[in-house]
């Protein structure tokens, strides 16, 4: 019997974010990126580096724990953990945080991605061949980049529920408003109106547009969890995680439909979404 | 719409990405290079799986042969292939198949214009030799042509 999405329930709390400025060249190291994030992060929740005994991020990235350790002068770690699939990850590396504190391995848990997305590595270009087991089956046939792959389900998807790239377009729309509210948004103060979505190349065609895909930026976030014990000798009112589920390969329908079910579940429950990759597949279901 | 180049100008023209086998799946490259699609089955449970694995999901025995696929598929999804950047030497048309044998294949289909390519489409088996790579592809059915 699969863990009720609430197993967590107030148990764990966020009592501390950070972030470096978003941009499409940092000109400094992903570990400078992580570094000043995570000190963000850690001075926001009142607490110095040598309070720190846990760390939790992400398994595609170049972030290493120990050189990590040693630039923010971390002394000791009980507890640390990556999360798999990238973006499609966030929520795991919150669960793992939280589940580190409920249970006593951890006292206060640094979780932090950070990576020049842009100026780097770019995760929307057609990958490298023979780098990730699996790809035998995608590379030499020429379905390289996240967008073509998504869209072998979105062709059904539309098929089956009657859609058109433009009905995409009404999401993309959305979060642009809110991001143009955001003074840390890199598309701040730029909504676009959907035939903006309209008119933006395609991507693959007839499915995705540029402005159905994600940004790729340079820069570093984090966050810091601990009990909601210890969350009231510090400076902020903490924000406490009423329910958290893993999703596995994308942030799915599943996660948000047992969220939405995990009873007064929406309200507190944090959405660490530093990644946002394809919008449909965020509803969709993946047909098997 | 990405013009679907001809057979021969595809393998004259193009270079893929080769695969980089291990011991999982060393079977289906060595039966392309002999002009066959192999589909791993069971020796326990006889039931097939498509990609590889070293173990069966239904009954957990790591005893394996293989089935070599009768080539008849039918179109699941598909996409026209482009560099999200730069500009293709060659568009391809990607598909996902539903595989007569009832499991999915990833590959691409030839001898067909983008704007034809329907699901359910009956395809079938063709290897192409590219510059550095021999690949299952699928073309329409006789009766889809």
């Amino acid at each position: 019997m699969p863990s009720s999405p609430d197993s967590l329930r107030d148990k764990a709390a966020i009592v501390g974010i950070g972030q470096t400025e978003f941009s499409k060249d940092s000109g400094r190291s992903e570990l400078q990126l992580a570094a000043e994030a995570s000190i963000a992060a850690i001075r926001d929740a009142g607490l110095t580096p040598a309070d720190i005994d846990g760390m939790a991020t992400f398994t595609l990235d170049t972030s290493d724990e120990l050189l990590l350790m040693r630039t923010l002068g971390i002394q000791e770690v009980n507890f640390w953990s990556r999360a798999p699939f990238g973006g499609a990850g966030a929520n795991t590396t919150v669960m793992q945080a939280a589940a580190a504190v409920a249970s006593g391995a951890a006292k206060h848990v640094l979780i932090w991605r950070a990576f020049n997305e842009r100026s780097g590595r770019r995760f929307g270009q057609p990958q490298d061949p023979g780098t990730t087991i699996g790809w035998n089956w995608y590379l030499p046939f020429g379905l390289d980049t996240p967008a073509k792959i998504y869209s072998l389900t979105f062709q059904r998807y539309m098929d089956a529920y009657g859609l058109s790239n433009e009905d995409f377009g009404l999401y993309p729309v959305i979060a642009r408003k809110h991001a143009a509210t955001n003074p840390n948004a890199w598309y701040h103060a730029s909504p676009i109106t959907l035939e903006d979505h309209q008119n933006s190349r395609w991507i693959v065609e007839p499915i995705l547009r540029k402005l159905d895909c994600c940004q790729e930026s340079d820069g570093g976030v984090a966050m810091i969890i601990t009990t909601p014990e210890r969350a009231e000798d510090l400076p902020h009112k903490p924000v406490l995680l009423r329910a958290i589920v893993d999703s596995q390969l994308m942030v799915s329908a599943g996660t948000w439909n047992a969220l939405e079910q995990g009873q007064q579940a929406r309200l507190d429950v944090v959405r660490m979404k530093a990644l946002r990759p394809f919008f449909p597949a965020f509803r969709c279901p993946l047909p098997t | 719409m990405p013009e679907c180049l001809t057979e021969g100008q595809r393998e004259s023209n193009t270079q893929v990405i080769s695969p980089t086998p291990d011991a999982d799946d060393q079977y289906f490259w060595d039966g392309v290079a002999a002009g066959k699609l192999l589909l791993q089955r069971c020796s326990g449970c006889q039931i097939l799986r498509q990609p590889p694995s070293p173990m069966c999901p239904h009954c957990n025995s790591l005893e394996w042969d293989t089935q070599e696929a009768s080539g008849r598929a039918k179109v699941y999804s598909w996409v026209a292939s482009q560099h999200p950047t730069a500009d293709d030497l060659t568009s391809r048309i990607v598909v996902l198949l539903d595989l007569e044998e009832g499991v999915r294949f990833v590959s691409n289909l030839v001898e067909i214009d983008l704007a034809r390519v329907r699901f359910g489409l009956d395809v079938e088996l063709v290897f192409i030799d590219y510059q550095n790579q021999t690949l299952p592809q699928f073309r329409p059915a006789p009766g889809s042509r």
